[in-house]
């Protein structure tokens, strides 16, 4: 079974953004970047699949400028097989990356697409689903739990209130919630092994969709921020304020 | 302009988030019609007819829309879109689920987590875990939107609309529910409620979580909520947990106990009216966004807290 997991290059989470004095978008200057934690948990999904013999080949995709053949080169360090960037300087709308994204499934038919629910950089939580819609696929979103046999991923999704368990019949889509599990740490060795890895570099014009945004940033701005508060000395005090503040 | 919410509900009642985001839905247009789809759910269509503001309800049986099957969803509301400009879903984790696959299905960008309408074009959304603001403007001619529903007022009861079935198609033999694990609590939902005590690592374990989080939080009537750090060590259900891919809560009291504060966390509770902290680490993150720090050992401060609670008659 081939699985494709698409990897996105965003502001590491540890990184505190600022947003440009312009409002033109966040600085991104001298920022550390790393590959979106969600699919870092999609990789290693996909790199545990293979290791049980389930998957057969991991190909990880990523849309974006030059420097994301580094995130590439995470998951291929990680485990992937090999990779595919699709070069773009422009910041594409989830609408866009599915098309792309679609594109790309229909040249590598994997029975499987693994990959992160939300990037942490534009928090939009949709290129899976939007994916599923294009091809026509099942989804299971969300998953905190994958099992892949006879031809189906049986999935545990986090949902408000707890749980949800979905068979899906396979091609599918699966989006990776926090708990799937703990993305490993590449070892030295593998690192050196996938500077060999093949990763073919494609544009967005080679695949012939359309990727015109359509949605404008008009601006980008600060959040209002909070005051200060004052530390209190001990419970009764708290609960005194509470009292003030008309909370209680 | 005529703009649809598609209403969560259990079947009996509509959800606070459902109110909310026709608040929301009210900002775009007069002409909101509601989509109740449930299994059994005449009772919960009828409660949407009675929100103030709903011109028409549009109700549909069927067992996936008990389950939130976004397949299911999709196949419903997409033919619906012939007579709406726009669609509406609240932010939770049903909604996020289904709302994307109807835009892709429409060839729209979907626009998620609004928090302000500035005109029926133009939207304030977060990003970066809310630590920016994007002012967004769609050139899409039907919009497919989800809304942080703490950002905007419930709409009230005043409303008689009129209930219309409408059907729905054969459900995706793709997908099959396999079976959910609710966390059965009488206490309120953590979205929507105005008080919340939450707990971080420091506390250890699960039982502790649960002996001391949880009478706190009976203790002031609040929801009980975690940190992505309490939730990955076990000490509390997946559905706890408070940030930026979480919940996001916006209470008149949020307490948070042990918790250091990760960006990701305050993600989702900063807008949370007063914030109080109690941690051990007077150095701890939460405590620059805190109104009222307490810098104690949680051990000692929370029976502190709950003797005070009790002098105070609560």
């Amino acid at each position: 079974m081939k699985v494709l997991v698409p990897v996105k290059r965003v502001i590491d989470y540890n990184v505190k953004v600022r947003v440009k004095p312009d409002q033109t978008g966040v600085d991104l200057a001298n920022v550390k970047m790393s590959m979106n934690p969600f699919c870092e948990i999609a990789v290693e999904e996909a790199v545990r699949l293979k290791e049980k013999g389930v998957a057969t080949e991991i190909v990880a995709v990523s849309i974006g400028p030059q420097q994301a053949q580094e995130t590439i080169r995470t998951a291929l360090a990680m485990g992937a097989d090999r990779g595919i960037l699709i070069q773009t300087d422009d910041d594409l709308e989830p609408l866009a990356v599915a098309k792309l994204l679609k594109a790309v499934v229909a040249e590598e038919a994997p029975e499987l697409v693994l990959m992160g629910k939300q990037a942490i950089d534009g928090d939009n939580n949709a290129t899976g689903q939007m994916m599923a819609a294009l091809l026509g696929w099942p989804q299971a979103t969300f998953a905190s739990k994958v099992e892949i046999a006879d031809g189906k991923a049986t999935v545990t999704r986090e949902i408000d209130g707890g749980l949800q368990t979905l068979e899906v019949a396979l091609p599918a889509i699966v989006t990776a919630d926090l708990r799937l599990n703990e993305p490993r740490y590449a070892s030295l060795p593998n690192i050196m092994k996938a500077k060999k890895k093949p990763i073919d570099v494609k544009s967005t014009g080679d695949y012939g969709v359309d990727v015109a945004p359509r949605l404008k940033v008009l601006k980008v701005t600060e959040p209002p921020k909070r005051a200060g508060g004052i530390k209190v000395e001990s419970a009764e005090q708290l609960v005194g304020k509470l009292k003030e503040a008309g909370v209680l | 302009m005529a703009v649809l919410v598609v209403a969560e509900h259990d079947n009996a009642s509509v959800k606070d988030a459902t109110n909310k985001t026709i608040t929301a839905a009210l900002a775009l247009s007069s002409d909101v019609d509601v989509l109740v789809a449930g299994l059994g759910a005449g009772a919960a269509a009828a409660a949407a007819a009675g929100i103030a503001g709903v011109r028409k309800v549009l109700h549909a049986e069927g067992a996936a829309f008990e389950q939130g099957v976004a397949e299911a969803v999709e196949g419903l509301v997409v033919p619906l879109m012939a007579s709406y400009d726009a669609v509406l879903f609240a932010a939770t984790a049903t909604g996020k689920n289904a709302a994307p696959r109807i835009a892709a299905a429409l060839d729209v960008s979907p626009i998620s987590e609004i928090q302000e309408v500035v005109n029926a074009t133009t939207f304030v959304r977060p990003i970066y875990a809310g630590n920016a603001l994007e002012t967004i403007e769609t050139s899409d001619a039907k919009k497919v939107i989800t809304v942080r529903t703490t950002a905007f007022a419930a709409a009230g009861a005043g409303g008689s609309a009129a209930v219309e079935a409408v059907t729905a198609g054969a459900p995706s033999a793709a997908v099959t529910f396999k079976g959910a694990e609710i966390v059965k609590s009488d206490r309120p939902e953590l979205a929507g409620a105005k008080r919340v005590v939450s707990g971080g690592r420091a506390m250890g374990s699960a039982d502790e979580f649960h002996n001391v989080i949880e009478p706190l939080a009976d203790k002031l009537g609040a929801a009980v909520g975690a940190s992505r750090a309490a939730v990955d060590a076990g000490y509390a259900p997946n559905d706890y947990q408070v940030g930026q891919t979480g919940k996001v809560v916006a209470p008149e009291l949020y307490v948070a106990v042990g918790i250091s504060g990760a960006i990701q966390h305050l993600a989702g509770m900063k807008d949370s009216k007063v914030i109080v902290a109690i941690n051990k680490d007077a150095d701890a993150p939460i405590f620059a966004i805190a109104d009222y720090g307490l810098v104690a050992d949680y051990k000692s401060a929370v029976p502190e807290l709950m003797g005070e609670l009790a002098k105070a008659g609560l």
